[in-house]
């Protein structure tokens, strides 16, 4: 059974070109503005959308993602709300891949059969769900992959070798690795250090691997995007929806456009990866 | 939901995935994984190992001041004309408070597994000013996380961390309170895993913490069966303590979980009330969820998102629960009963003027349902509650209460 994301990933592998995968917050900073946000996404280069969904505690979150789970809590976003939104953006864009990220209370309560379900209807195709190791692959792991719908695990710095066949086991649509040990929006690693992890990664799996936290601009898109088949950039998307937004939450200018500006500068960056490649 | 079925002994948890019933696990980022399996392999060979038992109790007794005394309250006894109440005086520890039991034993873990820096959590501090003083003792540097309210309402604890060389970092999130200190933690720790070691306060979060953490704490229990049998010659018909995370209660609890005639009695923060959202009742308002990487009651609200809550106890000022007694509470064993802001001030101050013991206000909470069912029960009933720590850091808290100026 092929997902949205294995059809996206394998006509990118036959370009010859990394995803760029780009992170917002549903419902940041309200659901109107957040779907706008949304469906300029891939006019602007996005490959893959990870659509946060808001949490009280997002333990493995820096300030600028906490900030925007909060902006969005507090503009009334739910999970039911999260779901609705990438129903909408479905209506008007069918290819696409849109992956859940986030953390796993809210799906606890709202029910593990019942989100996938609904999940799978407003045309999810992916899940990151941070806490849930795959020591607890029966609460949604399992489940998940039974209903067609892709769980992506993070593998990280400390997932060595001996470790990382059971990260890979039950994975499906790629692999995320995280950069670093650390929470989203710090520093950018030693890119060569990443380089040499993703190398590492792929000699265990023929899934494609994207790496995350720290991408920030076009050029680190560029550097990353020339060993990775795909390249996440979460933070400084958020922080460009923060940066147009005043101190009581007004808009100062599109959130969309301000978004939109930023991702066609990355999406250059992962192109041009593929040229770097190919020398 | 289904009761689940009695088990033989409640004293075998958790399993090997670290689950009591449904409840406790390893909700963690994969970054940590590594770090949880090695803290589990470690501490399982710790637990065995004759030298790292004769370490700990070496420290116990002389650092410490173990075994704490089991104290008939007399004075208390007398005022509330009932059943024998006696006190298991933690707070006469090194440190003021149970705090120590669990310190002492994680430094040592974390020495064994060639650590660099200590962080710790904390919420009334007692936790704090315990790890500030374990890391004071071996040479640690160590880093507290405290919500921001809790040190405006603590400041004795944050002097006394900083005078032990520690650095307390306010964290503003949240309510600024003890969910918000141990997520600012755990963020810490997934960013600096090689060389750090996480001192987690209480009975909760993944997998192995709430076990580990319960054998540290369950000298006191044990000590206890042993003084009740020594000084009465059977066993109490109620022990109580107060219950944040914790880990005073489940140190007290679990010695005694299998003696089936000792009532046990889990004390919560009502707060204001339960009607509201003003407090920390966990196990009586909530439900299960998922968070700081354990399954376990938890405030939140119909999105799954966690509640802040509320006490006038720091220590309890927390919107879940160790996982092992929201299996205790499902398997019936333990009976959790909630205790008003207010009732835990009225027993802070009682037990202050017939006891001349100034509780902290964690331990106010146990006293404080010691004083609802002691005068119904009889004279030759006994009764352990928990003094799980002095008041001394509380006094500014009471005051303020009082509408008095110190």
């Amino acid at each position: 059974m092929t997902t949205r994301i294995d059809r996206r990933m394998a006509k990118l592998k036959a370009e010859g070109r990394p995803a760029l995968v780009t992170y917002i917050m549903g419902g940041d900073p309200d659901y109107d503005t957040s779907l706008s946000i949304m469906k300029a996404l891939p006019a602007s280069g996005s490959d893959v959308i990870e659509l946060g969904m808001p949490f009280s505690d997002p333990m493995a979150d820096g300030p600028a993602i906490q900030a925007a789970g909060l902006r969005a809590l507090k503009g009334g976003q739910t999970l039911a709300k999260t779901l609705k939104m990438a129903s909408d953006f479905r209506a008007s864009d069918n290819d696409t891949p849109i992956v859940l990220m986030g953390y796993y209370n809210p799906i606890y309560i709202y029910g593990v059969d019942r989100f996938l379900a609904d999940a799978k209807a407003s045309g999810i195709d992916g899940l990151i769900v941070v806490d849930l190791p795959p020591e607890m692959d029966e609460e949604l792991c399992i489940p998940a992959l039974k209903a067609g719908v892709n769980f992506i695990r993070l593998a990280t710095p400390t997932t060595d070798d001996k470790r990382l066949p059971k990260v890979l086991e039950n994975t499906s649509g790629f692999v995320y690795y995280v950069s670093m040990t650390g929470i989203t929006g710090s520093a950018l690693a030693d890119t060569a250090k990443v380089s040499a992890a993703v190398t590492r990664i792929k000699g265990h799996t023929a899934l494609p691997v994207c790496v995350g936290f720290g991408v920030k601009t076009a050029e680190q898109a560029r550097v990353i995007g020339a060993s990775a088949d795909g390249v996440v950039v979460g933070t400084a998307i958020v922080n460009a929806i923060a940066n147009v937004l005043g101190p009581k939450g007004e808009k100062t200018a599109d959130p969309a456009e301000a978004v939109a500006t930023l991702v066609s500068g990355l999406a250059q960056g992962v192109r041009s990866a593929r040229l770097a490649a190919a020398e | 939901m289904n009761k689940p079925a009695m088990p033989n002994s409640f004293r075998t948890g958790p399993d090997e995935q670290g689950m009591f019933g449904i409840f406790g696990g390893r909700f963690v980022a994969e970054t940590l994984m590594p770090l949880i399996l090695d803290l589990e392999e470690q501490w399982n060979k710790a637990k065995t190992d004759p030298e790292f038992k004769a370490e700990l109790q070496n420290l116990s007794t002389h650092y410490a001041g173990r075994p704490s005394k089991l104290y008939f309250a007399e004075g208390l006894t007398k005022h509330l004309g009932g059943a024998k109440v006696y006190f298991k005086r933690e707070d006469l520890n090194h440190t003021g408070s149970h705090k120590i039991n669990n310190c002492l034993g994680q430094i040592l873990l974390a020495k064994r597994m060639g650590k660099k820096r200590i962080i710790a959590e904390t919420g009334a501090g007692q936790h704090g000013v315990a790890s500030a003083t374990v890391a004071a003792r071996f040479g640690y540097p160590c880093v507290v996380y405290m919500g921001a309210t809790d040190v405006a309402r603590q400041s004795p604890n944050v002097f006394r961390m900083k005078l032990l060389g520690a650095e307390v970092r306010p964290v503003t999130a949240g309510h600024g309170t003890l969910k918000d200190a141990m997520n600012e933690a755990l963020r810490d720790w997934v960013t600096n895993v090689e060389d750090t070691y996480y001192l987690i306060g209480t009975a909760a979060g993944p997998h192995p913490y709430p076990e580990l953490v319960r054998d540290f704490q369950s000298v006191i229990g044990s000590e206890a069966r042993a003084q009740i049998l020594e000084q009465e010659g059977r066993l109490p018909d109620v022990i109580i303590a107060a219950v944040g995370g914790g880990s005073n209660a489940i140190g007290l609890f679990h010695p005694f979980l299998d003696d089936k005639d000792v009532r046990i009695i889990g004390i919560e923060a009502g707060g204001r009330g339960l009607d509201g959202v003003e407090h920390c009742a966990s196990m009586n308002a909530g439900k299960p969820g998922v968070l700081h990487g354990n399954r376990t009651y938890l405030l939140q609200n119909a999105d799954g998102q966690i509640l802040d809550g509320h006490s006038i106890s720091a220590g309890l000022d927390y919107p879940g629960v160790g996982p092992e007694h929201s299996w205790l509470r499902d398997s019936g064993r333990v009976q959790y009963e909630p205790i008003l802001d207010d009732e835990a001030l009225e027993a802070f101050q009682l037990t202050t003027r017939v006891e001349g013991i100034i509780p902290a206000l964690e331990s106010a909470h146990a006293i404080a349902h010691a004083m609802k069912i002691v005068p119904k029960m009889d004279k030759d009933q006994l009764v352990i509650v928990n003094l799980s720590g002095r008041g001394d850091k509380d006094v500014h808290t009471v005051a303020n209460m009082l509408g008095m100026e110190i």
